[in-house]
């Protein structure tokens, strides 16, 4: 027996049976027994987004809106400080890069002031003062850089949390969200049916306020000019159920915020008997069923705007105080959309608003498209190499098909054990290596020829050839596997599955290409002793 | 079965000037294209912008799709029939920055749902790319190019040369100097297009200089081979058009590797073949080499061009110009391993790759050849750049005289 025989075959012989254990599940579906998916391998080659169809979207969480929410809502509580501590001051308002400023009536509140940021508002810290004409003095506090930095963290963070929550509610198998630098997000929805509505769901911020509407202005006629100060003109959206045509018209309501959904543990959809239209109900926690309690009870027979995102959605008029902790949203929702809102509101709002910085989507017919005609170009590929080498190098080139066949399986058999997905240019890898797994062949086969005409014996020639060509043929491979190792550094999805197929298709056609079509030479040539090699 | 015989023998060393002239040309040509079409054609990717590929169940065309997408202010878009014309399939793409993309793919599926009619009207891919996301994949992608032919570079002179101290400075060198450039425009404030440029122009002038000055005669043949191969690829795409999308980068990437396989069998050989002839001059020895491995750079590159051609023609429009990149490429860098990598080596001063002094037995040195070679590099760093150019010129005259010398 030639040397090493044993330990090459079993290699290869261990190589083979697991390829084809782990290939099983892909090719047998989903109709594999129980025992076998209880003790062998079930995993099945999973298919990219551009093969099942699917979403891919890249968001950036708008972090400053975060901040810039966070100095604004300080303003709104400096207000109220400032009258409990007796410091008379004009409006703090909140102002460019996360500054408050205000203006106090006289200098001797200005330790006061002082100490209030000191005690309570450690965040922040005088950024500059000056007398004005008056006498007055006009303070600005700005928010460190430090504070800021962590509160845009969290906003990143906490929308990754709620994206996620959105998400599993959508009901998307095996999504993929993961956080990316710089506070984007990078989410992936295989097979979604619906990308319009997902991107809806996912990119709603959400944010639910309860304000009072200022009744003593008329909307209508209010301008910038005449608005009274703590007020601000928001839009109201009706639609008219006949035409489905969507109309706004203004509503003044106070800009302070009255509450926030902040406190929501709950939200339904609930149909509406008197007007057959759906509504949500939402549920509060204890300390917002007590704020909200707080609130009707102090302003019956007010208005309440509930507002979503900006936009006033309905603003009923408090009949009585509501104690239950449970508010209802209505306006004017069609099911679906009570049900989208429904999600958004029991997973949170975002902190912040995000943007879309990129998205692909790809339907499943142009998937399958993509399957298809992939393993296409795959079979016919493949067919003729095999020809190809059969013609050429004869009984070499059947070993040298066999190898090839081999890798295909390895390959494939690979993907599915270490659940790397398979993509479009993951196919193209394939069929590429098909075209590479050759060459190492080829580069032995040629060299055996050359010895062969050098006169030596079939044995000689091909242990030479072995000899001689595989430290070419490794060097030849590592430069195209560090130009792999690059793209798979630098490609994402599609891409980075086209490095993927083509390192495992490298490895595999070295193993297939030197161990594999060497044992079945020293098998040949033992068995047969031929004086002429076929080759 | 054999397509070429044996004892082929083409004077490929002897006519590299003619090599060089098509290769030179080849590249003007590049660079009179881009220079024309004011750069490559960026798709989506890199541009920013959208793209949307729709099927109708009736014919239309492009105008009637542009009309329908006018009050999007998409009325500029590039509408192309995609795949076979009864599918009545297109290509909607738009790459103007001023476009507003928030939400831009729900609209255009509502817009073009509203004109066609609901159900008449398939959305089947879109691929919308912010701007700040192309900037930020153009930057990648160049220096995933760049850092694979770094990589590359120390692998061969490491692996051929033994120099792998030698091949760990140059690439510190060329990464100092590449964040040095990099640097001094950010200082300047320099437009990013030009910034990239004449980054990307450092890096492969450093590393070709490098390679000439620390005697690195394999990794200037390769890397000057790989400079050849992409560029002329990027040529021909911007010739015939082709838009450059994260595809195209993959080919190029998977060029930079596969296109160094033929080079390097050459090499291989031709290192064999010194150890062998020691007295054979350079010129002739490379083009035995050449001869020698002819077959199999031809087949092992037909092999992959069959298989590619196939994944061309069948493979579908989303894959097409993926597979076009690296069918040109193959072919470029088979021309190139052939024609430029190993002529190259005979452009270096002292025309030998390897030092290898004569009067030692020939043996000894071929096996031991880094110490020498070791010595060798000091002097020769320290040489002016007159001395190294009469040298050249020299040894090329040499290298053809052969046995004399």
């Amino acid at each position: 027996m030639p040397k090493n025989f044993f330990m090459k075959s079993t290699l290869v012989a261990v190589v083979v049976i697991l390829a084809l254990l782990y290939l099983v599940p892909t090719i047998g579906g989903g109709k594999l027994p129980a025992w076998w998916t209880n003790t062998l391998p079930s995993d099945r080659v999973r298919l990219g987004l551009d093969l099942q169809g699917g979403m891919h979207l890249i968001l950036e969480v708008e972090t400053q809106k975060a901040v810039a929410a966070s100095v604004e809502r300080s303003s709104q509580e400096l207000q109220r400080k400032i009258q409990d501590d007796n410091i008379r001051a004009i409006r703090p308002q909140a102002g460019k890069d996360n500054t408050i400023s205000l203006v106090l009536l006289h200098n001797n509140d200005r330790a006061k002031l002082e100490d209030l940021v000191k005690r309570d508002y450690p965040d922040y810290a005088v950024a500059s003062s000056r007398t004005l004409e008056d006498g007055k003095i006009q303070m600005i506090l700005q928010l460190t850089a430090k504070a800021a930095k962590h509160i845009a963290e969290q906003a990143s963070t906490q929308a990754l949390e709620t994206i996620r929550n959105r998400v599993d509610q959508f009901g998307v198998s095996e999504p993929e969200i993961l956080p990316q630098s710089e506070g984007r997000i990078l989410i992936q929805l295989p097979g979604v049916k619906d990308p319009q509505r997902a991107v809806a769901l996912i990119g709603k911020t959400a944010q639910l306020e309860f304000k009072l509407v200022d009744d003593s202005v008329n909307p209508a006629t209010v301008t910038k000019a005449t608005l009274p100060p703590g007020d601000e003109i928001l839009d109201m959206y009706r639609r008219d159920h006949a035409s489905g045509r969507v109309d706004k018209e203004p509503i003044v309501v106070h800009r302070r915020v009255a509450m926030t959904g902040a406190t929501i543990t709950d939200a339904r959809v609930q149909m509406d008997s008197q007007y057959n239209q759906p509504y949500v109900s939402v549920a509060f926690d204890r300390a917002g069923a007590r704020q909200f309690a707080d609130i009707t009870t102090r302003n019956v027979k007010k208005r309440l705007a509930i507002i979503l995102d900006g936009k006033v959605q309905s603003a009923p008029v408090i009949q009585e105080p509501i104690t239950g902790g449970e508010a209802r949203i209505s306006g004017d929702f069609t099911m679906e959309e009570a049900r989208d809102l429904a999600v958004v509101l029991r997973s949170g709002a975002l902190p912040a608003p995000v943007k879309i910085l990129e998205e692909r989507t790809v339907g499943p017919s142009l998937g399958q498209d993509s399957i298809d005609k992939g393993l296409l170009s795959m079979v016919v590929g493949f067919c003729l190499v095999v020809a190809f080498i059969l013609l050429y190098y004869r009984l070499a080139g059947v070993f040298a098909n066999l190898a090839l066949l081999l890798n295909l399986v390895i390959i494939t058999g690979a993907l599915a054990a270490f659940q790397a997905t398979l993509t479009l240019p993951g196919i193209a890898g394939i069929i590429l290596t098909i075209g590479m797994a050759v060459d190492a062949n080829v580069l032995i086969f040629e060299r055996v020829r050359e010895e062969l005409r050098m006169g030596k014996t079939p044995f000689a020639a091909v242990e030479a050839g072995y000899g001689k060509a595989t430290l070419t043929i490794l060097d030849a491979n590592i430069t195209t596997l560090i130009a792999a190792l690059v793209l798979f550094q630098f490609g994402t999805g599609p891409i980075r599955g086209f490095a993927v197929t083509l390192t495992i298709g490298i490895a595999s056609s070295l193993f297939t290409a030197i161990t594999f079509t060497r044992l079945l030479f020293d098998l040949y040539l033992h068995q047969f002793r031929p004086r002429r090699l076929l080759i | 079965m054999e397509f070429i015989k044996p004892n082929v023998n083409i004077n490929f060393v002897g006519n590299r000037v003619k090599a060089y002239i098509v290769s030179g040309l080849l590249i003007l040509l590049t660079v009179v294209s881009l220079l024309i079409h004011g750069g490559p054609n960026y798709g989506i990717d890199f541009a920013g912008g959208i793209l949307v590929q729709v099927r109708f169940t009736q014919p239309t065309d492009a105008a009637d799709i542009k009309k329908a997408l006018a009050p999007l202010g998409m009325d500029q878009s590039l509408v192309q029939g995609f795949g076979d014309k009864k599918n009545n399939e297109f290509l909607i793409r738009n790459e103007r920055s001023g476009l507003e993309l928030q939400g831009l793919s729900d609209r255009v599926r509502t817009t073009l749902a509203k004109t066609y009619g609901k159900g008449k009207v398939e959305v089947r891919r879109v691929e919308m790319v912010g701007p700040k996301v192309g900037k930020d994949l153009r930057e990648k992608a160049l220096l995933a190019i760049f850092y694979a032919i770094i990589m590359i570079a120390v692998y061969i002179s490491g692996r051929f040369e033994q120099k792998w101290g030698l091949a760990a400075v140059m690439a510190g060198v060329l990464v100092g100097a590449t964040l040095l450039v990099q640097a001094l425009i950010t200082a300047m404030g320099g437009e990013e297009g030009i910034a990239m440029v004449l980054l990307i122009l450092t890096a492969l002038v450093v590393t070709v200089g490098a390679c000439w000055l620390l005697k690195l005669r394999y990794a200037l043949g390769a890397i000057v081979a790989l400079i050849h191969d992409v560029v002329i690829t990027v040529g021909v795409f911007s010739l015939l058009d082709k838009e450059f999308t994260l595809a195209t980068v993959a080919a190029l990437l998977t060029i930079i590797g596969y296109s160094l396989n033929d080079t390097i069998i050459v090499y291989d050989r031709i290192r064999e073949n010194l150890k062998k002839s020691g007295k054979q001059p350079l010129g002739e020895t490379i083009n035995a080499s050449i001869n020698q491995t002819l077959s199999r750079t031809i087949l092992t590159s037909g092999t992959t061009l069959l298989v590619l051609a196939c994944l061309f023609i069948l493979g579908g429009g989303v894959i097409e110009d993926f597979a076009l990149a690296l069918l040109v490429g193959v072919v470029v860098g088979t021309y190139s391993s052939i024609f430029v990598a190993s002529p190259v080596l005979l452009l270096l001063p002292e025309g030998r790759p390897m030092v290898i002094r004569r009067s030692e037995p020939a043996r000894a040195a071929a096996v031991r050849p880094e110490p020498l070679a070791a010595q060798a590099a000091p002097t020769q760093v320290s040489a002016g750049k007159a001395a190294s150019a009469a040298r050249q010129k020299r040894s090329k005259k040499s290298g053809r005289k052969g046995k004399r010398r």
